[in-house]
């Protein structure tokens, strides 16, 4: 798989490279959750997660024309092809990890996507409308747990202030700008993360709040996914991931 | 991990039809606010859902079967109480 030449096809494979590997993540807890509900929510979730990732690649490749499509982007390329944050591709951990990080990933995607609801682009602008609906449940649903798990027992509160301790490491980088954010956000069709930072900090305090969990301190954090520099974790989902499509090429179900 | 003590909840929804409420099942959540958030995640997966009632199990007060014959077995019998003799026209839709 080359690069994308078309800055729009790369932005937004950027995005749908986060929303897979998220999605995979929560996928794993399928059949282990702690109730049957919150595993049919977190199968919920994750199905949402791929679904936008679908809508992403689609347009990205129709927008860069040429031979790869949902199909190639997903299951065969390799880890530096990968544009995801790195908190995407942490491990689940326990419970309260995985509602840290989700809680942490779409206070973040919801003012992104409310905001690239905006893109001069009408495919573009529908896929994040939908998207955004999706992701205010996604906030909702780990906000909730979080204000519980935090609000709840001595352990179950200190579980949840150590998944936010740990996963603090990998908010800066979500909110970086690079080169490609800042040429497509000025071009109008997509969005500069770094303008999302009061939105994701009066979401987050919001919950904080009513968990009594305390924010982190700021920290210079861990960054390189959206360079395609990743943790060893990536590709450990990736094998798991593409191991059908790379050993039985065209499979089809 | 999951104690015996999370409370159980009746779940009632309201396509979108415009009929009322039904009862599709139950589920187990630590209050109101989950129980509802649950309900959507387990029974509107597949569209169609206008609005989602919760109610505690233990709220429910139900007869006892034991009475059935005492409470329902007279009206087995009285076939005048049924509306069957009428002809409903269609533009009348649900009743």
């Amino acid at each position: 798989m080359q690069a994308f030449s078309d800055p729009r096809a790369a932005w937004l494979a950027r995005l749908g490279d986060a929303t897979l590997i998220l999605g995979h993540r929560l996928s794993e807890w399928l059949s282990r959750a702690p109730t049957l509900e919150e595993d049919i929510a977190m199968a919920n979730l994750s199905l949402d997660l791929i679904g936008q990732t679908r809508a992403f690649y689609t347009h990205a490749c129709e927008l860069e024309g040429g031979e790869s499509d949902e199909t190639t982007l997903a299951y065969r390329r390799a880890e530096p092809d990968y544009r995801s944050p790195l908190i995407v591709e942490q491990p689940n951990g326990n419970f309260a990890d995985t509602m840290a990080r989700h809680l942490i990933f779409s206070a973040y995607a919801l003012p992104l996507y409310e905001k690239l609801a905006g893109s001069n682009d009408a495919e573009t602008a529908g896929i994040a409308t939908r998207s955004s609906r999706e992701m205010a449940y996604h906030l909702r649903h780990a906000g909730e747990w979080m204000i519980r798990l935090g609000d709840g027992t001595a352990e179950s509160h200190d579980k949840a202030q150590a998944a936010l301790d740990d996963l603090w490491a990998y908010v800066p980088e979500l909110f970086e700008a690079d080169d490609l954010d800042r040429d497509v956000a000025a071009s109008g069709f997509g969005v500069d993360p770094s303008t999302l930072r009061e939105n994701f900090a009066a979401a987050i305090g919001d919950v904080l709040a009513q968990a009594t969990l305390k924010k982190p301190a700021e920290r210079r954090g861990q960054r390189g996914g959206r360079s395609g520099r990743h943790s060893e974790h990536l590709g450990h989902v990736l094998a798991q991931m593409q191991f059908l499509q790379r050993a039985y090429p065209e499979a089809r179900w | 991990m999951t104690e015996a003590a999370t409370p159980l909840w009746e779940v009632f929804i309201r396509p979108r039809n415009g009929l009322a409420h039904r009862h599709v099942g139950s589920l187990h959540a630590h209050d109101a606010k989950m129980a509802l958030q649950a309900a959507r995640d387990v029974y509107t997966r597949r569209g169609e859902t206008l609005s989602i009632w919760v109610v505690p199990s233990s709220a429910i007060v139900a007869s006892d079967p034991s009475e059935k014959d005492m409470m329902f077995e007279p009206t087995a019998s009285k076939i005048y109480r049924h509306p069957t003799f009428y002809e409903v026209p269609d533009e009348v839709g649900h009743m």
